[in-house]
């Protein structure tokens, strides 16, 4: 398939004035024409500051270094005007909330009217055809009147789609949507998801999920991500993922989600917590809470790999190739006095 | 046997101004609209709701932080009233609760131990402070916590330690009852299996009842007895909990379910997308508050406000459910 958006080796380090924190260790992530990718973990893992750094969009006091290609154009160092053009065009974002993403100033139709003009240099008549035509594809009802309402008078899965609607006002190649529903109900979550479902299908628009939600993903994605401290730990096919996941923190993550269905059981915890940032182990970072580590764990990182008979399915765990024979002769480290958070 | 807590059709309204006419104009906003359940000793009641269904107002009406506005709340045969006398602080030491703003609920000012320790302060002025401290330290223990953490501030502990502090501070007087509201909602995944796993074994250990509130499914059949779905201040669904989700009936409950994606159910599950928004709690439809969202709405819908029956222990306020189960008899024969 060819590869729409592609990321090499992308790290990023805040400035924290007396030292630099490094937030992303090298993440490479390949996201095809019209294909739909979950991204998933925990909060501050990185999910997010990947895509932010991927489009610029994380200020001066991060410095980055690695690859970002769209279609071919290197994004990593490019020029404001440059990154401009191309954010809202070829490559749109939309994020968690979107009452505070909109301008609580204006009314709708003057904020999509903007975008129109931006992107795609329409004025007058012809943006305000567009702008009702984008508000119906978004479900809007009664387009006319919602044009001159402002965010604050709409709900919060409206401004959704108005979110979406300015993100689709460029006709994007590839749509970040970032925690696009956690700030929604239950009901109107099924809704947006739906939307952006037939939208990615309809306009062939790739689609980047970030979302700590394991079940959206699993509804919404082709392919999905774990991340873990700033790292990917494991990528595979959405079935393969949630079938056969291999990695001891995807196994964790599926475990601890309790469940609609079948009998009820005692939820399987992770002990302890995710390591802050300038404070992370010397190998995997996640063998301190991990029940299967070795002493190995810690002698260095382990490498993204492929594994098992799904092509495309790359864990990094030293004990998911073909040292998996070691851990049983290497003895277990004693895991963490149980369920107790490490200071 | 006598329920520990005894809610019988409670309201609680609110005079707004919402726009309308040049200076606006008053409305009456119905947070909750007539809540009549019973919480035995301890059993644990989840009610799971969308926002603005008046969850958590039923907390602060349960727990007499705000006055009733029509209704009764029994809590071991005494009424719960708003009035913060001696009666209710005699009472309110025996029902403590359990918040989802962690950082809100603690004092930023107090260490970890004082936190904990401070429920024995006001409700047990004989003990020393030593004691205070001894107690704190056990409580702590039970709950996950290092003893070397005692002397923290709130801000020096994840959002999964605070929240173990407010449970040993909520758990400290051994209450009969627990009201959790949204306890795990801020807490990644990880965190929140071990904080539901932590109020499970602390329940086992102590034998509290509790009024369990969260938005998520999934966490409310995990820890509950007996579940209520609630849509626009009233109880459209109550039963156990694998009655309600295996066999919802009522068309909210249904849609609901079929709404919360799992990883076990991808791709195969039964898609009920229910059209628009819930109506604002100031202008409550007519009749069945869902109807104007429902599949199954009929005339009678718009009229009659459908009432709770059913069954044994399942049951569900819909007209159309009602009716099918009236003519489903005569159908037999």
């Amino acid at each position: 398939m060819e590869t729409q958006l592609s990321i090499r080796d992308l790290t990023v380090d805040f400035d924290q004035g007396r030292q630099f924190v490094r937030a992303l260790h090298g993440v490479s992530l390949d996201v095809a024409v019209g294909e739909t990718i979950g991204v998933v973990g925990e909060s501050g893992c990185g999910k997010s500051i990947t895509w932010l750094a991927a489009l610029g969009l994380l200020g001066k006091r991060a410095t980055l270094s690695g690859s970002v290609k769209l279609a071919g154009t290197e994004l990593i160092g490019a020029s404001e005007k440059q990154l401009s053009s191309l954010r809202g065009g070829k490559i749109a974002m939309i994020f968690q909330d979107p009452s505070s993403s909109l301008n609580p100033v204006h009314r709708i139709g003057h904020q999509l009217g903007e975008s129109l003009r931006l992107h795609r240099g329409m004025m007058g008549e012809q943006a305000s055809a567009e702008t009702m035509r984008l508000l119906d594809r978004v479900g809007i009802a009664n387009a006319r009147q919602r044009l001159n309402e402002y965010p604050h008078e709409m709900s919060g899965g409206m401004n959704q789609r108005i979110m979406i609607a300015m993100a689709l006002a460029g006709e994007p190649d590839i749509l970040i949507a970032d925690e696009p529903t956690t700030a929604l109900d239950a009901t109107i979550q099924a809704q947006i998801l739906d939307l952006l479902r037939e939208l990615s299908r309809e306009n062939g628009m790739a689609l980047v999920l970030i979302s700590h939600d394991l079940g959206v993903v699993a509804d919404m994605a082709e392919r999905v991500a774990v991340m873990y401290c700033g790292r990917v730990i494991e990528t595979a096919r959405t079935d393969a993922i949630f079938d056969n996941p291999t990695h001891p923190y995807t196994r964790g993550l599926i475990a601890a989600l309790p469940d609609l269905e079948g009998p009820k059981r005692r939820l399987a915890s992770i002990p302890g917590t995710v390591p802050p940032p300038d404070q992370l182990p010397p190998g995997c970072s996640f063998a301190p809470r991990c029940t299967h580590a070795t002493p190995l764990c810690d002698v260095a990182l382990p490498a993204l790999l492929p594994v098992g008979p799904d092509a495309g399915h790359s864990v990094a765990c030293i004990h998911s190739g073909p040292l998996r024979v070691e851990k049983s002769k290497a003895p277990a480290r004693q895991s963490l006095t149980a369920e107790l958070e490490p200071a | 046997m006598r329920p520990l807590l005894s809610v019988r059709d409670i309201k609680r309204h609110y005079q707004v101004r919402v726009p309308g006419g040049f200076f606006g104009r008053d409305a009456l906003l119905k947070a909750v609209d007539g809540l009549t359940f019973d919480i035995k000793r301890g059993e644990t009641l989840g009610l799971v709701g969308e926002s603005g269904c008046g969850k958590s107002t039923t907390a602060r009406l349960v727990m007499g932080h705000i006055p009733l506005t029509a209704g009764s709340v029994a809590f071991d045969g005494q009424p719960v009233t708003a009035r913060h006398d001696s009666d209710w602080r005699a009472m309110r030491r025996r029902m403590q609760m359990v918040y989802q703003d962690t950082l809100g609920a603690l004092d930023r000012r107090l260490t970890i131990s004082d936190q904990i320790g401070e429920p024995f302060a006001i409700h047990e002025p004989l003990m020393t402070a030593r004691q205070r401290q001894e107690r704190a330290l056990s409580l702590m223990a039970s709950v996950g916590l290092r003893a070397d953490m005692a002397g923290r501030f709130p801000h020096e502990l994840s959002g999964g330690q605070r929240q173990r502090v407010v449970i040993a501070r909520a758990l400290a007087l051994s209450p009969d009852l627990l009201v959790c509201d949204e306890p795990v909602s801020a807490l990644d995944v990880s965190i929140q299996a071990q904080v539901l796993n932590l109020l499970d074994d602390l329940r086992e250990q102590t034998g509290f009842a509790a009024l369990f509130i969260s938005h998520d499914l999934k966490v409310v059949r995990q820890m509950s007895d007996r579940v209520a779905v609630m849509y626009l201040g009233k109880i459209v669904e109550t039963g156990a909990p694998e009655a309600v989700f295996k066999r919802a009936q009522h068309p909210y409950t249904k849609a609901l379910i079929s709404a919360i994606p799992t990883p076990r159910n991808r791709g195969r599950r039964e898609r009920i997308v229910l059209e628009g928004d819930p109506p604002s709690p100031v202008d409550v439809p007519p009749g069945c508050a869902f109807h104007t969202r429902c599949p199954l709405a009929m005339a009678q819908c718009r009229l009659d406000t459908p009432l709770l029956s059913g069954d044994g222990d399942h049951l569900v306020a819909c007209h159309a459910i009602h009716q099918s189960a009236q003519s489903a008899p005569l159908a037999a024969e």
